[in-house]
């Protein structure tokens, strides 16, 4: 197993009323209402000493990603996290995972291959390279591409990207949404032929073609949890099989919430209110904007209207206790936690990529610590030998640390204070 | 009424056009929503043969075709196929809201096509003060409530069906990809330029506004009686933003007064 600690960046600190007051926690929650410069600050320095103390405890990734104009995640540019984290973990065995920059958004999309491989030379070649669609908020509704070409400028700018950091030659790009006289690209990857690429996704199929086609590992960004996602899993790996690629579960990414301490009840004490917090106020978003017109292709929304991939129940009626028997969120004693991610996430989805999110809504710096440490500690050693008596190589990860193991245990807690 | 599908764009995109009536040609370019053939329709075909085309990708078993368009001026080449294939050197155009929109510009790229040009609602132009209403980020009840003054009155029932879901899948399929393939041509502000070229437009144009328009306010009428020197404005009372569908006799009729002189 590669197990990760994904950050969102959110606002810790929204109103107790926010989720009454305003229409969305996305696209249009008022800056000047909502946030201070300079508090926000203090998020971002929190943010990164939270994924440096996770490569201190043993994480073997740190995940980033993009979002625009959106209170639970505000890492417009993960890059530039990137950059800092990338720096801070030079000498360690800890990938830099970023989930990613978003190609539809950035112009012309080389911006994404050039950064991407800024990070893999300072990093030594230890980047994944996230290439997601980009949600519709982020893409349509905030950075006002058009939802029917989102799809067809994404898969544009994931072949060009491929192209830029693998051509030994000069090359002109005359694409339908892209033309580029010159495509030289400075610098390139360390890793090569180019590092391994994550496509994350939310369940439409035309990503599992496209998923499988490239070669790439799929991630489902899930906030539902594992129970939830085991149909939409089954077909991606149903279109793996069919394809005939071999079933290697690095071929697939998910993403946990996970809340550990002592004992259940502890758990229930310490994390109840950010779990709630993240499921009432982050995901405060208008449904109808998670599927603009067009946004889908014909094919996906015919199936999703037969099929609907988002849940008929209302997480703002839902309480912790819900949230963590549903498997939205994995929180208990480290025996619980570790046997509902082996079981429920693990085997249940056949995945060799797990990423856990580890700071949840309104979770104050030091409890985010406690819960990464607690996790690194008593639970991640025990996930990490799965998957290793059947052989798989995992192709999705930088090559140089493939075989590694965690940082030395010892280092974790007296490195963080640093 | 008779239906046929003329393939333009070579042989790329197939058009479904619904047709009925006799008498001088008109050409019916439908909205967001897509089209339904319905009473104002009927109407007009007791004086005019009335030819209404489907926005490409809408009609059906065609929902690609769209993809073979890059923007608006491809979409405007193919209408002007689209004309053509229909044996028609000008005729009267007529648009709703989009297809107000696509109709002024048909008749602004090619002139001479359009001998008189009637608008009901059209989108083209924007106000930072007065902004049209993006109708594809809202819930079914909300948009249905922006588009409609009676939002359960019998013009919202023929467009969006009843309240009911029984049919609800097929349905909400097809509003969703008229919306998109609709949407492509004007995301995420419905201003693309036509303000550079509506001076080009030489018909006599007739602009209707439902007074209750809530999706596109009644003051975008000016901005195209503006800019079309010969355009005159009728604002219709007890509708919004498909005067056609809430006052269908009304509107047909001074629709069709207009577009027969």
């Amino acid at each position: 197993m590669k197990i990760s600690a994904f950050h969102l960046m959110p606002h810790r600190e929204l109103p107790d009323d926010f989720e009454q007051r305003y229409e969305s926690v996305w696209v249009t929650p008022p800056w000047w209402e909502l946030a201070d410069a300079r508090r926000v600050g203090q998020y971002y320095n929190w943010t990164l000493d939270e994924l440096i103390y996770a490569a201190r405890a043993g994480f073997d990734g740190l995940c980033t990603n993009e979002h625009h104009q959106n209170a639970y995640g505000f890492m417009p540019s993960p890059n530039l996290m990137g950059g800092v984290l990338a720096r801070a973990t030079n000498g360690m065995n800890v990938a830099i995972v970023q989930m990613g920059a978003t190609l539809p958004t950035s112009n012309p999309p080389i911006r994404v291959a050039e950064e991407y491989a800024m990070l893999d030379c300072i990093s030594g070649g230890r980047l994944v390279a996230g290439l997601p669609l980009g949600s519709p908020m982020d893409v349509n509704l905030c950075y006002g591409i058009t939802p029917m070409e989102h799809r067809e400028r994404y898969r544009e700018a994931f072949a060009l990207t491929l192209k830029a950091w693998q051509a030994r030659e000069i090359f002109p790009w005359n694409g339908r949404y892209y033309q580029l006289a010159n495509v030289n690209l400075w610098p390139r990857p360390i890793q090569q032929p180019h590092p391994p690429v994550w496509v994350p996704g939310s369940g439409s199929i035309t990503t599992f073609d496209f998923a499988v086609d490239n070669d790439v590992c799929y991630c489902f960004l899930s906030y539902s949890g594992a129970k939830s996602a085991t149909t939409m899993m089954q077909s991606y790996w149903d279109v793996v099989a069919k394809k005939g690629r071999e079933p290697n579960p690095y071929r697939a990414g998910f993403l946990q919430l996970v809340a550990v301490a002592e004992s259940d009840a502890r758990a229930e004490e310490k994390y109840a209110r950010h779990v709630e917090y993240f499921y009432h106020k982050c995901l405060h978003v208008p449904g109808i904007w998670f599927s603009p017109p067009g946004n889908q292709d014909y094919r996906s929304l015919v199936a999703s209207s037969k099929n609907p991939v988002r849940r008929p129940e209302n997480p703002k009626d839902l309480r912790y206790r819900d949230f963590v028997e549903k498997g939205y969120v994995i929180a208990g004693s480290p025996a619980t936690v570790r046997d509902r991610i082996k079981q429920e996430v693990i085997k249940n989805l056949h995945v060799g990529n797990l990423m856990v999110l580890l700071q949840i809504g309104s979770m104050p710096h030091e409890v985010a610590l406690e819960n990464i440490d607690c996790f690194a500690r008593e639970v991640l050693p025990d996930l990490r030998p799965i998957w290793e008596d059947e052989g798989w190589v995992n192709h999705w990860w930088p090559e140089r640390l493939r075989a590694s193991t965690a940082a030395p245990r010892g280092a974790s807690v007296a490195a963080a204070g640093a | 009424m008779s239906e046929r599908t003329i393939a333009v764009w070579q042989g790329k995109v197939r058009i479904r056009v619904l047709s009925k009536g006799s008498g001088p040609a008109l050409v019916f370019f439908h909205g967001p929503w897509g089209l339904t053939w319905d009473p104002f329709l009927d109407e007009l075909a007791r004086t005019f043969t009335v030819y209404a085309p489907e926005h490409p990708g809408t009609t059906p078993d065609t929902p690609d075709d769209v993809y073979h368009l890059d923007g608006l001026w491809d979409l405007v080449l193919c209408y002007d196929e689209l004309l053509k294939g229909l044996g028609l050197e000008s005729a009267a155009l007529l648009g709703h809201s989009f297809g107000g929109m696509v109709a002024s510009e048909v008749a602004a790229a090619y002139p001479d096509r359009a001998r008189r040009l009637a608008l009901i609602a059209p989108l083209g132009f924007w106000r930072d003060s007065e902004r049209v209403v993006n109708w594809m980020m809202l819930e079914p009840a909300r948009m249905r409530a922006q588009i409609f003054r009676d939002p359960e009155g019998e013009a919202a029932r023929r467009m969006f069906g009843g309240t009911d879901d029984s049919e609800a899948p097929a349905a909400r399929v097809r509003l969703m990809w008229a919306m998109g393939t609709t949407g492509k041509f004007i995301w995420p502000i419905p201003d693309k330029g036509l303000k550079k070229r509506v001076h080009r437009i030489t018909a006599p144009t007739l602009i209707v506004w439902g007074k209750e328009d809530r999706l596109v306010p009644p003051v975008y009428a000016d901005e195209f009686a503006q800019r079309i020197p010969s355009a005159r404005v009728q604002i219709v009372d007890g509708a919004g933003h498909a005067p056609h569908l809430e006052q269908p006799a009304a509107v047909a009729r001074m629709v069709a007064d207009f577009l027969k002189s």
